[in-house]
């Protein structure tokens, strides 16, 4: 029974009476056990109930494919997503045991129309990295080259769907933590307009940056995945307003006229050569197709990385003061008093890159520094907003990298956590902003790393965005 | 018109290879004690270093002039094209005192146990 199917090929073969989503599910299971010491991409797998809800579906698949975007599709969710009973650890041994009493929306969105969770994949410790060697659960590992990461944070879901272990997968993005792992994995991976999606049930690493976003196989089943679970939602005040199309309808792959923008700012010094290489031959196709290219300037690129990670680190230490042992989770055994329980609590149970971003964040909000550091982040951002909303007057998408390098080896940048953060450098201005991004693959290295384009959007322009992706694609 | 575009000159990117001085041990001590960790003394070591490295990056912004800009705030990105969520102020059934307690370390008699508070 294979199990390389994208969900058009799933629910043809579901109409044709070719198979049944048990069988689908069964063999899925059985791939992602195999699977499991090799590459390391899931921490919980929920075999038991995966089967249980197939064959219930198995009755009715025929009629349900036409009323469900997503019947019989199995799906992967990244650990940091609550759902009920069943263990959401965000990578952390502070929440190892941890079973929620409620789930995501987003994943319900998913399982309402049909989709079957096959588990919870592995990540880097409450999102926070860009290659998934922060894991408490250990490092996921890129089944392209096992030697080498298969990016961060969402790396288990990334891997996922590259290695047919699910159809599709849910992530999350704080600063490329979708894109930067789809990317180095060679499969396409959405950062949808921050409000996009609800986030309620989402463990929260830096809430005005973080956004829930799908990866697919192609274009067409991340549209697919989006229409499923964009929209308002009553349980997350941030989530917008906004009419959801079915953004498969988008996909016409008709780019004449579109506006693509180039900022030479991302192709200069720093880029790898067959990165640069890549990434142009594919803006050349885009033009081939009857797409425009035009110079869009962003100045201060430069400075993207820095405003990131004081933000992303000041909401992140006041996010994570919740974990004090006290409601759930791990407790520390060693302590006496309340103030000790709190301190030892955290430095047993939160891993190295963990501390070291609260104690950044920390940092930039403490008196005497905050005007100096956070204060002033925040200004740049407006900068950076200001910039992007000059340069969609003059495009409709943008495009550059998604990464500056292909996926690097295991422990080559452990020790380095700036060289980590650099990586960063085409990914982290997507959230500042709060706009769409996707990342679609282009090509490989000469050693067969994948390498991805970053097409960028206006605020919740994702139509135009995922249509831009799926001519480049075709 | 891309080649065009990309042979104009472009921003350095910034590499990692900077020199700085460790920040105190004095200061990492007290971050943590904000931070509500306790380090140990080869993590207040390697912090003090890699910390001070990236203190030292983010010093770059410094050169940029942002006197008459003003500092973001949420919303402000999509502010003029949506409306965010707000419910009805009502109340409705809430999760319970035994499913609120059941990933408790030490629930005690219908609350959060935990150790000593005075000493």
């Amino acid at each position: 029974m294979t199990t390389n199917l994208t969900i058009d090929e799933l629910h043809q073969l579901y109409a044709s009476g070719g198979a049944k989503p048990s069988e689908i599910t069964a063999a899925v299971l059985a791939r992602i056990e195999q699977s499991t010491e090799r590459l390391n991409a899931f921490i919980t797998i929920n075999k038991d109930a995966a089967l249980k809800q197939a064959e219930v579906a198995d009755a009715n698949i025929k009629d349900a494919i036409t009323t469900q975007p997503l019947a019989g599709i199995p799906v992967a969710v990244k650990d940091n997503m609550c759902t009920t009973g069943l263990r959401t650890t965000c990578g952390s041994k502070i929440l190892g045991n941890f079973l929620p009493p409620y789930t995501a929306t987003a994943v319900a969105k998913l399982e309402a129309a049909g989709a079957i969770l096959v588990g919870k994949t592995n990540l880097d410790e409450f999102a926070m990295g860009s290659s998934n060697e922060n894991s408490a659960f250990g490092p996921v590992r890129n089944p392209i080259n096992e030697d080498y990461v298969p990016g961060g944070s969402s790396g288990g879901s990334a891997v996922a769907v590259a290695a047919d272990l699910s159809s599709v997968s849910l992530g999350s993005d704080t600063g490329g933590s979708i894109r930067q792992p789809a990317s180095f994995c060679g499969v396409v991976g959405l950062k949808p307009t921050y409000g996009r999606v609800s986030r309620y049930g989402l463990v929260a690493f830096a809430s005005s940056l973080d956004q829930i976003g799908p990866f697919g196989k192609n274009v067409r089943d991340v549209a697919r995945t989006l229409s499923v679970i964009a929209g308002r939602d009553r349980y997350d005040a941030t989530s917008a307003n906004e009419p959801v199309p079915n953004f498969l309808n988008a996909l016409t792959g008709d780019i004449q006229g579109l506006r693509v923008g180039v900022p030479p700012e991302c192709f200069g010094e720093g880029l790898d050569a067959e990165v640069k290489t890549a990434v142009e031959a594919a803006i050349k196709k885009l033009e081939e197709r009857g797409a425009e290219i035009v110079e869009v300037a962003l100045p201060h690129s430069k400075y993207v990385v820095a405003v990131y990670y004081l933000i992303a680190t000041a909401e992140a230490s006041s996010n994570l003061a919740r974990f004090d042992g006290v409601r759930y989770g791990y407790r520390s055994e060693t302590a006496k008093t309340l103030a000790e329980m709190y301190q030892h609590t955290r430095d047993e149970a939160f891993g190295a890159e963990v501390k070291r971003r609260i104690m950044l964040g920390t940092f930039a909000l403490s008196s005497g520094y905050y005007d100096a550091y956070y204060e002033k982040a925040q200004r740049v951002r407006t900068m950076l907003c200001n910039d992007f909303a000059e340069a969609f007057q003059k495009c409709d998408v943008i495009a550059t990298p998604t990464a500056p390098t292909p996926a690097f080896k295991l422990g080559e940048k452990v020790n380095d956590p700036l060289a980590m953060y650099l990586d960063d450098i085409f990914t982290v201005t997507i959230n500042l902003v709060g706009v769409p991004a996707i990342s679609v693959p282009c090509g490989a290295s000469s050693a067969g790393l994948p390498i991805g384009l970053q097409l960028i959007g206006n605020h919740f322009d994702e139509a135009r965005l995922l249509n831009a992706a799926y001519a480049y694609e075709a | 018109m891309l080649d065009a575009i990309l042979t104009c000159p472009s921003i350095q990117h910034p590499t990692s290879s900077i020199l700085s001085m460790p920040i105190s041990k004095e200061e990492v001590t007290k971050i943590a004690t904000l931070s509500n960790l306790a380090l140990t003394p080869e993590e207040t070591e390697s912090f003090s270093v890699q910390l001070a490295g990236i203190i030292a990056y983010i010093d770059q912004l410094s050169e940029l002039d942002t006197a008459n800009v003003k500092a973001w705030q949420q919303r402000s990105a999509g502010e003029a094209i949506t409306s965010y969520a707000a419910r009805e102020d009502r109340i409705e059934p809430s999760l319970g005192t035994d499913v609120a307690l059941s990933n408790a370390p030490d629930p005690d008699l219908g609350h959060f146990g935990v150790p000593k508070v005075i000493t």
